[in-house]
């Protein structure tokens, strides 16, 4: 771990104009991701901006019969939280299916979004990582890629968002809530806050330099049965091989995302579109473009496999 | 104390302390945080500093140079050991690979450094300071092509197993394959060292004291009397801490370099590839047999991987001698590997090699039609099949399944794959023998009698967290006469005498039967002074009788403490008969029938190990290698990178074991046993026989379920997926 200064961020207009002007300067809340690298000199902040005291810490109605969860809710209290569970159910069991009581406890809803990825060549600091260092090299495309991404890769990553939470958010349309260095708020929709890789693995969200999150809104509920399937070789503590978070109406339409499979939730409204002709049908269109390494081909029939399990116990229900 | 005819009747067998379910007498200290491991001797070394290994960034080559100019001037830094600064050092007995590499480099991650500080967090950072160029060589990382110029097999054989496997009208010729595995103990390797003059005291982590001693005096070029090692308390070890490694060593040379004691921890993404592994190998199992069941030929032929002068994964074992067979062939072949070392994990040899045989027997019941278990029962042998002169000392494998199949519902198992369903899973039921051998190993202790009549034992013994610390003292006050709480237990300090140490489930009967050789020491001294017949003495109740008086025992030593110390060591009983443990292990398991996901439902293992001299620390070993056989069925696997050579999930998010949902009701049966050959104790190992076969009834158990076989762990979905029934 390289020596760090720390500061306690007085207000979030204050953070987000200390997090640009300070060179080498990031955000901690939780720290349950951004310590482990730090000790691993994969993340090497110069300056650490404590944003626990800045109160984003409640689940509010909005006007508009939504949520606003702040960026400083715990994974544990979002999950617990009633109108959570009653409403957003699958967002509520997507963070029951992420890592481990402890760490939910510690993880933040912001942190939760900004989790890095677990390719374990981008763990490993003697091999080459375009994430790390740009234009580095990937040692991850050839080598052991069984976790790793099917759909939506570039030559330069093949890398996974490691999120449970933000697949589920994906589904449900969430809105990632900033306020910019200049102290201005700016509203992005969740699908377009984590990037593919593309020629830039390294830049993982929409986020500009010393832009902070400070909550994720809901939109009002959209009713529905919430399912959120998790396949994992282990059956607690691990991340997805695949993940569905889905969202089925009485009447067969409904949402779709999936995690494990790309750099980001992959969803696609097209493909959703399709859920009333059934599991293959979504997958095909979904997954059409992917571009899997030989050991992770598995995950395309087992998003469909999987998605088939969630629209028959929805049928049944 | 020498060991060379069967076992009559003695103080042991009253049972009145030993074979009682006593809980840990170690247990307070370490759920309180009062044991000592080995980072955490801060009163011994109040001054320590902390030293941080770096590890070899390529798998095969050479440094080039090293730049230490930045990480010598960070701050905190007292000094940097690399191979130049460590000078000519020697090489343990135990290791494969020098523990400090280069200018060569043998494999990833091995040690080319220390870097020394005033705290942990400086010496860590300065670490990452340190440049290295390497020249990168070619190696040899797939096991499959290196497998290609590997010298030819070590064959034993019997008979003429080919002309009678190709007579055979049933027959099976599988292929099965395990994966590397990563012992992924709770305490990494931890080591503080001090060094006073020429006397060199490390506390250290590690199963087999006087293997590491006289391991580090030798790579140090030191004699062994200057070097004493402590290990009082260890946090799991599965086979990974049998040997010195290079936490010891770096500690030791670190503080030589800075006049200070050092500590040193190896951190968890090092370990895996710094140190060793239970090696990965490809197993051809044949098996031909009559209509009835009767095996007329089996042939285990295995192989595996290893660095230059390493050892092969000894996978065959159990064939030679579980099931009966009149034309028999086993092998091992081993390749060169320049993946890191491969050697002993808990129950080397067979726990890879009864995941393998284990299945082949499921497969070839079905062949022929029968009951896995009758199938089993046919072809059990009261004999060793290579030498039919030399029996058991005991075997109950039968009752074993017998027994396991009553109390588990085999009747209901369907026999047909693919045909019970539980909602949405699809459930299987498998069986698997359980075998493995007992070892007997050369072990001393020293009892001494206080004034006040407690007893303290003294060995140089480990407690890997096996419960060796209350099975000794169970002996000691089974001898003696007292109560357990009378008795005091010290263990892992090479001052002590020498041990079997923590291994091969040799541990617990080796170090018991040397504190049964003291004791009876002690008892003639205390009879002596007592004026009794040490032969008709009766120790109990904190008294000894003799056929006229009885006296307190603590009045045999009112003039001073009384001191008695031997050794048990061993006669040729184990060649007159094969001495082994042997089980049944059952599992039922659910395959979700979408995903394809396995999840362990029920698990009972039935164990006959000869007397279980504490049913409370036994069963816990056995739930523990039940465990460890889920991981092995279902999940862990050592991922090699074989373009760089390592093993690429180096952590334990990478590297999944079970976790508690993983792990389901588990029941345990002990038989009630008294193993008379074996030693005085009549009792036999325990902690490896809960893990061999436990893989393999979970892989039959998910055939059962499915009708997919799958030969290759970790049975994991992506292998059975394509071929499970369609669902959209």
């Amino acid at each position: 771990m390289k020596a760090f200064t720390y500061e306690r961020a007085a207000s979030a207009p204050d953070a987000a104009a200390r997090a640009a002007s300070t060179p080498g300067a990031k955000f901690i809340a939780g720290g349950t991701n951004l310590l482990d690298l730090m000790k691993l000199e994969i993340e090497t902040p110069g300056h650490l901006i404590d944003v626990n005291g800045l109160g984003f810490d409640r689940i509010e109605k909005t006007d508009d019969g939504g949520l606003r969860i702040g960026a400083l809710v715990s994974n544990t209290d979002l999950a617990a939280d009633m109108t959570v569970r009653r409403h957003y159910g699958v967002l509520s069991r997507a963070l029951l299916a992420g890592a481990s009581g402890q760490l939910r406890n510690k993880a933040t809803t912001a942190g939760n979004l900004l989790q890095r990825t677990r390719c374990p060549y981008f763990y490993d600091t003697n091999q080459p990582c375009n994430k790390r260092t740009p234009g580095a090299g990937c040692a991850a495309i050839g080598g052991v890629a069984r976790q790793l991404a099917v759909i939506g890769t570039s030559d330069a990553c093949i890398a996974t968002h490691p999120s449970d939470m933000a697949v589920a958010m994906r589904a449900l349309d969430a809105t990632v809530e900033t306020i910019t260095p200049r102290g201005e708020t700016r509203a992005i929709p969740i699908a377009d806050f984590h990037r593919l890789p593309g020629e830039t693995p390294h830049i993982e969200t929409a986020l500009a330099a010393g832009e902070l999150i400070t909550a994720v809104t809901l939109p009002k509920p959209v009713g529905g049965r919430h399912v959120y399937e998790k396949v994992r070789d282990r059956a607690s503590y691990a991340f997805a091989l695949v993940s569905v978070a889905a969202i089925v109406h009485k009447n067969g339409a409904g949402r779709v995302a999936v995690g494990g499979v790309a750099h980001k939730p992959w969803r696609s409204e097209a493909a959703e579109a399709q859920l009333p002709d059934g599991a293959r049908a979504v997958a095909s269109r979904l997954l059409a473009d992917a571009r899997p390494a030989p050991d992770n081909a598995f995950k395309i029939p087992l998003v469909e496999r999987t998605l088939a399990a969630i629209l028959d116990e929805t049928r049944a229900a | 104390m020498k060991f060379d005819t069967p076992a009559g009747d003695n103080p042991i067998d009253r049972m009145t302390v030993v074979g009682r379910p006593h809980s840990r007498i170690d247990g307070p200290l370490k759920t309180t945080g009062r044991a000592t491991y080995a980072y955490e001797h801060h009163r011994e070394a109040p001054t320590a500093a902390y030293g941080h290994v770096i590890g070899a960034g390529i798998a095969k080559g050479r440094i080039r140079s090293m730049d230490l100019g930045a990480a010598r001037s960070a701050p905190g830094v007292l000094g940097i050991v690399t191979a130049r600064e460590a000078g000519k050092l020697g090489k343990g007995d135990y290791n494969t690979a020098p523990l400090l590499g280069g200018p060569e480099i043998d494999h990833y991650h091995q040690a080319i450094a220390v870097v020394v500080a005033e705290t942990f967090e400086q010496a860590r950072a300065a670490a990452a300071l340190v440049k290295v160029d390497y020249n990168r060589t070619p190696g040899d990382f797939d096991l499959a092509a290196a497998l290609d110029k590997a010298p030819a097999p070590d064959e034993d054989r019997l008979g003429q197993f080919e002309q009678a496997f190709d007579a055979a009208p049933f027959k099976l010729d599988a292929l099965y394959t395990t994966p590397d595995q990563s012992h992924a103990m709770m305490e990494p390797f931890a080591t503080l060292a001090a060094w006073d003059g020429d006397q060199l005291t490390v506390w250290t982590s590690n199963q087999m004291i006087d293997w590491g001693r006289g391991d580090l005096a030798k790579t140090l070029n030191i004699p062994k009397d200057k070097v004493r090692l402590i290990s009082p308390y260890i946090g799991g070890g599965f086979g990974g801490k049998l040997f010195l490694r290079a936490d010891a060593l770096m500690a030791a040379l670190g503080a030589r370099l800075v006049q200070r004691p050092v500590k040193v921890a190896l951190t968890r993404p090092m370990l895996v590839n710094n140190s060793t592994h239970r090696p990965a190998t490809r197993q051809r199992i044949r098996i031909g047999a009559k209509p009835d069941g009767e095996i007329i030929a089996i042939a285990h032929e295995s192989s595996s991987g290893d660095l230059p002068d390493g050892g092969p994964e000894t996978a065959v074992n159990q064939t030679r001698l579980l099931y009966a067979g009149a034309n028999r062939l086993t092998s091992l072949r081993l390749a060169v590997l320049n993946l890191p070392e491969g050697n002993a994990m808990r129950a080397p040899g067979e726990a890879s090699g009864m995941m393998a045989l284990e299945i082949a027997m499921d497969e070839m019941a079905e062949k022929l039609g029968m009951d896995p278990i009758a199938f089993r029962v046919q072809n059990d042998t009261q004999v060793d099949p290579e030498n039919p002169d030399r029996p058991f000392s005991q075997r109950n494998l039968v009752r074993c399944l017998e027994d396991g199949a009553r109390r588990f519902g085999w009747a209901r198992r369907n026999a047909r794959p693919a045909s019970v369903t539980d909602g949405r899973w699809l459930v299987g039921m498998g069986v698997a023998a359980a075998f493995r051998n007992n070892l007997n190993v050369t072990s001393g202790a020293r009892v001494r009698l206080a004034t006040d009549g407690r007893i303290t034992v003294e060995t140089d013994m480990t407690d890997i967290g096996t419960g060796s610390y209350t099975i000794i003292a169970q002996t000691a006050a089974e001898m003696m006469g007292v109560p357990l709480d009378r008795v005091t237990v010290k263990l892992g300090d090479s001052s002590f005498p020498v041990s079997a140490g923590s291994g091969g489930q040799f541990g617990a009967g080796s170090s018991t039967s040397g504190v049964y050789a003291a004791c009876v020491k002690l008892r003639e001294a205390v009879a002596g002074n007592l004026g009794l017949d040490p032969a008709e003495a009766v120790f109990e109740g904190g008294k000894v009788k003799g056929a006229r008086r009885s006296a307190p025992l603590a009045e045999a030593a009112k003039a001073g403490e009384l001191v008695a110390e031997d050794a048990m060591t061993w006669g040729d009983l184990d060649e007159t008969y094969q001495q082994s443990t042997f089980g049944g292990h059952f599992v039922e398991v659910g395959v979700d029938r979408y995903t394809g996901a396995i999840r362990v439902r029920r698990m009972l293992a039935v164990c006959a190990a000869g007397r279980i001299l504490n049913p409370v620390t036994a069963r816990s070993q056995v739930i523990g290698a039940m465990t460890m056989g889920v991981g092995g069925a279902l999940m862990e696997k050592l991922e090699v990178d074989k373009r760089l050579g390592y093993f690429v999930n180096h952590d334990l998010a990478g590297y999944e074991v079970p976790v508690h949902a993983d792990i389901p009701h588990q029941e345990v049966i002990f038989l009630d046993e008294a193993d008379d050959k074996v030693s005085p104790m009549k009792a036999k190992g325990i902690g490896e026989l809960g893990l061999c076969g436990v893989g393999a009834a979970v892989a039959n158990a998910v055939y059962n379920a499915t009708g997919v076989r799958v030969r290759d762990y970790p049975v994991t979905l992506d292998k059975h997926l394509d071929r499970l029934p369609a669902v959209s």
